[in-house]
């Protein structure tokens, strides 16, 4: 059954306002979920105030301005601040997306910049969620290329137009915007796999080279993994490279519906 | 290791508490509550024809009761979700067949089917109130 509150060690509690720093003119105010394992407390959210004169425009260089100046036990992920490697996925003005992508101006609610860990995920510290259990169901998939006639003498050749249905499939950074956004996942995550796991069940289903086609669809064919997915299309709005796990979720159904008739 | 911590019970991150609601979640949510509405409709339904099927008394008492204000508000809403819900049906037919998942056809789809039912039930209604006269 959904749990719709938060357990009592969840919820969150005021936190600490940090001073504004000195002579500053034009200031951005963020308010960031914060929760150490250390000290025993409950979740609370500190305030802070970014001097956007001496800070860049993304929400990922106002969260390092505040380590580097403010205060630096915040703790975050963040590795390429250019939207390619997923790390500093996190909840911010109310939606999944990446930090380093997305301008603090998009994503104001009234002047502020709200920041909070991706959702329904166990905390590990601060905005770093415990991807463990995202990744395993990755691992699940079996996210390789599967063959069963003899490998060719070089690489396994594809044509253009076979190459071209992976398109809106390959480009996934495993950032776990899209299955974190997903109520569905919410509920049930430890069951269904996930927007993004099951973007990438499509990705091999749809590798015209890869010939273990039948036992994927067999693996995915089940109440959960795959069809606790209820078209709610948060993850669409969510992924930060413009992906569309929907759509990708639905022509796996169609697959699975397509070879039984 | 005999020296480590005891495990820390890590917090649950916030979700619904601060998730922006997006109209195609929200329709997604309505249409489960409509969906469930519709068990309780289906109660009055069949209320309505057992009491037509026993006596007038019975019947008398039901009519009584659906044609109050009251029990005109409950029909109205039953409508609304009955129709609501089978828009959504609708819809989700469409996307069984991955048609309308882009950014604006997704929206364009949840809209109209929220305003279809909505005008739907208005003149349903309205055409019920003129023959009932």
């Amino acid at each position: 059954m959904a749990e719709f509150t938060l357990p009592k060690n969840s919820q969150i509690t005021p936190g600490k306002v940090w001073p504004k720093p000195a002579a500053a003119k034009k200031l951005t105010e963020f308010r960031i979920y914060r929760w150490n394992p250390d000290d025993g407390r409950n979740p609370r959210i500190d305030t802070y105030y970014v001097d956007r004169e001496d800070c860049g425009p993304m929400v990922l260089d106002g969260l390092i301005y505040i380590k580097n100046k403010i205060d630096p036990t915040l703790t975050f992920r963040r590795s390429c601040r250019e939207g390619v490697c997923g790390s500093c996925a996190m909840n911010i003005g109310g939606t999944n997306t990446l930090a380093c992508t997305k301008g603090m101006d998009e994503v104001l609610v009234k002047g502020v910049v709200n920041v909070y860990p991706l959702p329904h995920m166990a905390v590990v510290k601060d905005l770093v969620p415990d991807l463990t259990h995202f990744y395993a169901q990755h691992a699940s998939i079996e996210p390789w290329l599967q063959t069963d006639s003899a490998p060719p003498e070089k690489e396994w050749r594809q044509s253009k137009e076979d190459r071209e249905k992976l398109d809106g499939l390959y480009e996934c950074i495993l950032c776990a915007c899209c299955s974190t956004s997903c109520p569905s996942y919410w509920w049930n995550g430890d069951r269904y796999l996930g927007p993004a796991v099951l973007l990438q069940a499509t990705r091999w289903l749809k590798d015209s080279r890869d010939e273990r086609t039948g036992s994927r669809l067999d693996n995915l064919e089940d109440p959960f993994r795959l069809y606790r997915c209820h078209t709610i299309m948060n993850c669409a709005q969510a992924c930060p490279k413009s992906l569309n796990p929907a759509k990708a979720i639905a022509e796996v159904k169609k697959m699975m519906v397509e070879r039984h008739v | 290791m005999a020296d480590s911590p005891s495990r820390v019970e890590r917090p649950l991150s916030p979700h619904l508490q601060i998730y922006r609601p997006l109209f195609t979640m929200v329709m997604s949510i309505v249409h489960r509550i409509t969906g469930i509405g519709l068990y309780f409709g289906m109660v009055l339904f069949v209320w309505w024809l057992l009491a037509a099927a026993s006596t007038p008394s019975a019947f008398a008492t039901y009519s009584s009761l659906a044609g109050s204000f009251i029990g005109l508000l409950v029909l109205f809403g039953f409508t609304w979700a009955m129709l609501h819900h089978a828009f959504g049906g609708v819809r989700h037919f469409i996307w069984d067949f991955i048609h309308g998942f882009g950014p604006q056809e997704r929206m364009l789809l949840t809209q109209v089917s929220l305003a279809g039912s909505v005008a739907l039930t208005v003149v349903l209604w309205i055409i019920a109130l003129a023959v009932k006269g």
